[in-house]
């Protein structure tokens, strides 16, 4: 039997625009390895100097939350103003807090 | 606890309202997602095959400077279509799935590219014309409610317009050069206009249920205005290098602002879509023959990865 045609593993790239800054997800493509995965991603992703650095991972490798539970999940962070400055009250004429 | 469907689709709908974006994994009405995938996987159809008409010319660009600038532009409109596909299989389909549809002629692409490119004028009259139309719609695209797609709009219309000015660099050498260069200038333009202004899609009251795709944001606008406003835009740009419109009825309304434009033969743009435009078979041929070509290396690369993994997992 011939063998089903592939069409590669997907990998999710995300590009570092400049030195300093956070790696930002741009989108995925296939590669049969990383290696070639970077070099697609350049050619995908890079063509006009948008970056400096390129991450692929394999999209099999990412567990993300599910949108269903983004009330429960996230809700605990809600209540707890006090981890802002802003919740404290410093009196008139003090600097430096 | 399972919400019931009423309940999803008004929260579904207060979301695009709110102009919140809707992402792969939230929840979507059917008919969302198969229209989105419908869209989509045309889009970055029309990308790829896109490249043929141009790609026809790489090799006889009149000088290396026009060589290297088809080069680099044939290479983004690849690029298009890459960012299309993955975007599109956000939503559960296949690339390997979405091909298949495109060689067995199940899926469309856009009419336009089913016209041959037989001079280089033709290379001008693309840019300027079929790019310039594309952006009109992109633009709009890029405001949809569907996130992948509408990060990929944005990209894609941030290297659209050097598409647009290159073309009309071409066009602009060939109007102001010899009496011929104009004439084929001229011959450029009569041919790509009518087919440029189909390409947006039939007339309003021939396309039918747009009022629920608006209401999705998955349309932004309707046809008829893409195209009045790509009217508006371009016959300026047309005059002012002394080409004329093969439409001896277009003329600018002062009263409304905007041109008015003779009637379009909708009988030849269903014929194209339907299969019989002058490169239909030829443009379809070329990608089979593609991607049977390519098979080979698809299959070198991905024994060689195997093998690094094998070696990998040994060195463990
Ligand atoms: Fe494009
Ligand atoms: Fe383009």
């Amino acid at each position: 039997m011939e063998k089903k045609d592939t069409q590669w593993p997907l990998w999710e790239i995300f590009i570092q625009a400049n030195p300093g800054i956070p790696h930002k997800h741009v989108g995925s493509l296939h590669a049969p390895d990383a290696e070639l995965a970077i070099q697609n991603a350049r050619d995908v992703y890079t063509r006009r100097n948008e970056g400096i650095s390129i991450w692929v991972v394999e999209a099999k490798n990412i567990r993300a939350s599910s949108p269903e539970d983004i009330g429960s999940f996230f809700e605990p962070a809600n209540d707890k103003v006090y981890r802002h400055p802003t919740f404290y009250k410093v009196p008139d004429g003090v600097k430096y807090l | 606890m399972v919400k019931d469907e009423k309940k999803l689709l008004a929260e579904f709908q207060a979301k695009i309202d709110k102009g919140v974006k809707i992402e792969p994994k939230d929840w979507m009405p059917e008919h969302y997602r198969k229209q989105l995938i419908r869209m989509m996987s045309q889009h970055a159809h029309s990308e790829i095959v896109g490249m043929l008409p141009e790609g026809n010319w790489i090799t006889r660009a009149p000088s290396l400077r026009r060589k290297a600038i088809l080069l680099a532009k044939v290479q983004d409109e690849a690029g298009h279509g890459m960012y299309l596909y993955s975007a599109a299989e956000t939503l559960g389909i296949d690339r390997t799935e979405m091909l298949e549809q495109l060689h067995t002629g199940k899926a469309k692409y856009s009419s336009i590219f089913n016209y041959p490119t037989l001079t280089w004028a033709d290379i001008g009259a693309i840019g300027w014309l079929v790019d310039g139309a594309a952006i009109m719609n992109q633009t709009a695209l890029a405001k949809g409610s569907y996130g992948p797609y509408s990060r990929a709009m944005v990209r894609i219309c941030k290297e659209e317009s050097f598409h647009n000015r290159q073309g009309y660099e071409i066009m602009c050498s060939l109007a102001f050069g010899t009496p011929e260069q104009k004439a084929m200038a001229q011959d450029a333009l009569n041919r790509w206009w009518w087919p440029a202004i189909m390409m947006l899609g039939p007339s309003d009251d021939n396309s039918p249920n747009s009022a629920e795709l608006m209401s999705w944001k998955v349309k932004m606008e309707s046809n008829d205005s893409i195209r009045q406003r790509f009217i508006d835009r371009t016959v300026p740009q047309g005059d002012h290098i002394g080409l004329t419109f093969p439409d001896p009825l277009l003329k600018f309304n002062k009263e409304t602002g905007h041109y008015e434009h003779g009637p379009i033969n909708w009988e030849e743009f269903f014929n194209v879509v339907k299969g019989n435009g002058p490169c239909n078979k030829a443009r379809l041929k070329a990608r089979v023959d593609a991607d049977k070509d390519g098979k080979w290396v698809r299959e070198a690369a991905e024994a060689y990865a195997m093998k690094h993994t094998e070696k990998e997992t040994l060195a463990a």
